[in-house]
């Protein structure tokens, strides 16, 4: 069973952390994924860093210019983690945009992350029917879970549809926004997580976009089964580095 | 071999939709009636009433006869510089904002890189009193001063795209990331044959008024539809698409995509997508684009501004691919001679990107007979400062 199943069975709500890999400096992927596992976090999303993340807002897309100026790359990335299952047990999913994965061989992208332990991949910019028609068997092969995206617009027919096909959680986008733009949730939220909840879909629902602190994670968490912080953290490991990692993760829950 | 888009997107291996879940029901939407709404006979009728009362359409299809006897062969001008806002960008920005209206959306965005996409927006948005935002790279702000100034006059507001190289590309980004900000009540209007599928579909169906006049043109001037070659330049190619579209099933009719070199092919500085490029996804497209190894979007150059985007549409990577388009590229000195060429033959100011596919007649030999069509795709005005700085005049 895949790491991520074996999570999303734990009776708790699941908090998962977003970063961008190879920011603030090259070498810290290692020592953040460490310190967020030692913090309690439930599990990684070690974000590739993309020259065009279309879908981030201002924080995420200034931290991976700065980690692609570092010298971030896919190659450079998977020999930083080659050995991360020797410390860390948590699931860890990469999220970044397709063409990267491209460059480097789907295929070849797949097998690595299935030799590292890599558990799932998010990817934006990857449509459904895209991986259904292409890429669907190479994942699988791999042991991979691909998550999908769902958002306040998408219809019911293909929330069932995207309910259907996943095989770990669903991906809840809690606003029609890029990553980072909310302060605070309000009734359209709460509506939009009630809704979905009432769905009762198979798949557990991990809500994403503009959770920052222990309010939004709260409010986030009422219905959904957990929440993925990503901003907020890559701002706090900005003004204060990598070891004082538990301190945000205490502030949370 | 079809060059026309299939039914999931896909121009041969080219194109698609790889577009982020928020962007499905607005894409979705737009794939579900683009093609309803453009065959409605009111839609037509008010497309066409725009394109000759306001855009100035029928252009002429002119005979260049002392650059045809400079370069010995017929050479006739396909004036899209005469269109109104001075280029064609305009025929399809009037068919989009017609989209728009009919989806019943009360506000538009578009990217823009020199600004002409921009200023034809902002006009059509002016004409139909809809709301305009244009993004705009910060770079491309300080350069193109004069465009910017246009679109604030027509009621604009020109927002600076401040992420990554700050120019078209993040503009483009930029406008993305507005759409999903905003689902419901905006439109975006790309301004080339780029982006998710159905937009390379959408904007060559606007586009391709070009074609279409030069068929009927060609008819009374030559006593056939069909030149032996159709030259345009090729950026994001939205001007070569109109240009060869109603020609791509003429496989005699040979049609020559012009890029930009840039300060040459090797020199790092180039525009080149075709030959630098490799497959990968732009924009919400599978196409060629130029990146590095890892798959990092590269920034092109080309001091033409309005031909340095890193990837071309998904129409033009399947002709080149598939060898229907012979595909040249045109440094920067070899286009703005070409451009000053026209000035003092014709006595046409020409744009500097169309002054890469004047820039043809140097590199290949056309027989005395042969009928060449040139898209002269927009005027020299927005270029003079580039001009007189290059030529020191």
């Amino acid at each position: 069973m895949n790491r991520i199943n074996q999570k999303l069975e734990v009776n708790k709500k699941l908090l998962s952390i977003y970063f961008t890999a190879g920011f603030p400096k090259i070498n810290d992927t290692v020592a953040i994924i460490e310190n967020l596992e030692k913090s309690g976090v439930d599990f990684i999303e070690i974000g590739l860093p993309f020259s065009d993340p279309l879908a981030d807002g201002p924080t995420i897309q200034a931290s991976s210019t700065k980690a692609l100026d570092n010298g971030m790359t896919t190659e450079v990335l998977f020999n930083q983690i080659k050995d991360i299952r020797k410390t860390v047990s948590i699931p860890l999913i990469i999220m970044g945009y397709f063409n990267p994965m491209m460059q480097f061989g789907v295929e070849n992208f797949c097998k690595k992350c299935a030799e590292i332990g890599i558990d799932g991949l998010i990817i934006p910019d990857l449509p459904v029917d895209e991986y259904n028609d292409n890429y669907k068997a190479i994942f699988e092969k791999h042991g991979l879970i691909n998550v999908f995206l769902i958002t306040p617009q998408t219809s019911l027919e293909r929330i069932q549809f995207i309910d259907k096909i996943s095989d770990g959680f669903i991906y809840m986008v809690s606003s029609a926004s890029v990553t980072g733009s909310q302060n605070a949730f309000g009734k359209l939220q709460d509506d939009y997580f009630k809704r979905i909840a009432d769905l009762n879909l198979k798949s557990p629902q991990i809500v994403g976009f503009g959770i920052s602190n222990a309010e939004t994670f709260r409010q986030a968490t009422k219905y959904a089964k957990g929440a993925i912080i990503g901003s907020a953290f890559v701002k706090y490991l900005d003004e204060n580095g990598v070891n004082s990692i538990q301190n945000f993760v205490a502030g949370i829950r | 071999m079809s060059y026309f888009v299939d039914k999931k997107g896909y121009y041969g291996e080219f194109g698609g939709a790889f577009i982020p879940e928020m962007l499905y029901p607005n894409v979705k939407e737009l794939e579900e009636n683009y093609l309803k709404i453009m065959q409605e006979p009111s839609f037509q009728k008010e497309f066409q009433d725009l394109l000759k009362e306001y855009v100035g359409r029928p252009t002429p299809l002119y005979f260049a006869k002392r650059l045809s006897e400079k370069y010995n062969t017929k050479i006739y001008l396909k004036r899209e510089d005469l269109c109104h806002t001075g280029a064609h960008k305009v025929n399809n920005t009037i068919g989009q904002i017609l989209v728009a209206k009919k989806l019943g959306k009360t506000r538009v965005i578009a990217e823009t890189g020199a600004g002409q996409h921009g200023v034809a927006t902002a006009t059509v948005c002016a004409l139909m009193g809809i709301e305009c935002v244009v993004y705009m790279g910060e770079v491309d702000i300080a350069r193109q001063a004069p465009n910017v100034a246009r679109m604030k006059m027509l009621g604009a507001k020109v927002v600076p795209a401040l992420s990554g190289s700050r120019t078209l590309k993040d503009a483009t980004n930029e406008a993305i990331r507005d759409w999903i900000n905003n689902p419901v009540n905006t439109h975006y209007i790309i301004g080339s044959v780029v982006g998710p599928h159905p937009y390379p579909d959408m904007v060559a169906r606007f586009q391709s008024v070009i074609s279409e006049e030069i068929k009927k043109q060609l008819l009374e001037k030559e006593h056939t539809e069909n030149p032996d070659y159709v030259i345009a330049c090729v950026g994001g190619g939205s001007n070569a698409a109109g240009a060869f579209y109603h020609y791509l099933d003429d496989e005699d009719v040979k049609l020559i995509a012009v890029e930009a070199a840039g300060l040459g092919i090797n020199s790092g500085e180039s525009a080149a997508t075709s030959i630098l490029g490799k497959e990968g996804v732009i924009h919400g497209s599978k196409t060629l684009l130029m990146q590095s190894k890892d798959g990092q979007i590269t920034e092109p150059y080309s001091i033409s501004a309005g031909l340095d985007y890193p990837g071309i549409g998904p129409l033009h990577a399947h002709l080149y691919k598939s060898k229907r388009a012979e595909f040249i590229s045109i440094t920067d000195a070899e286009a703005m001679e070409a451009g000053l060429e026209l000035c003092q033959l014709e006595g046409i100011i020409p744009a500097i990107e169309s002054a890469h596919a004047l820039a043809v007649f140097k590199m290949k030999k056309f027989k005395e007979s042969d009928v060449v069509v040139l898209n002269l795709s927009g005027r020299g005005d927005k270029d003079l400062d580039t001009y007189v700085k290059y030529f020191k005049l």
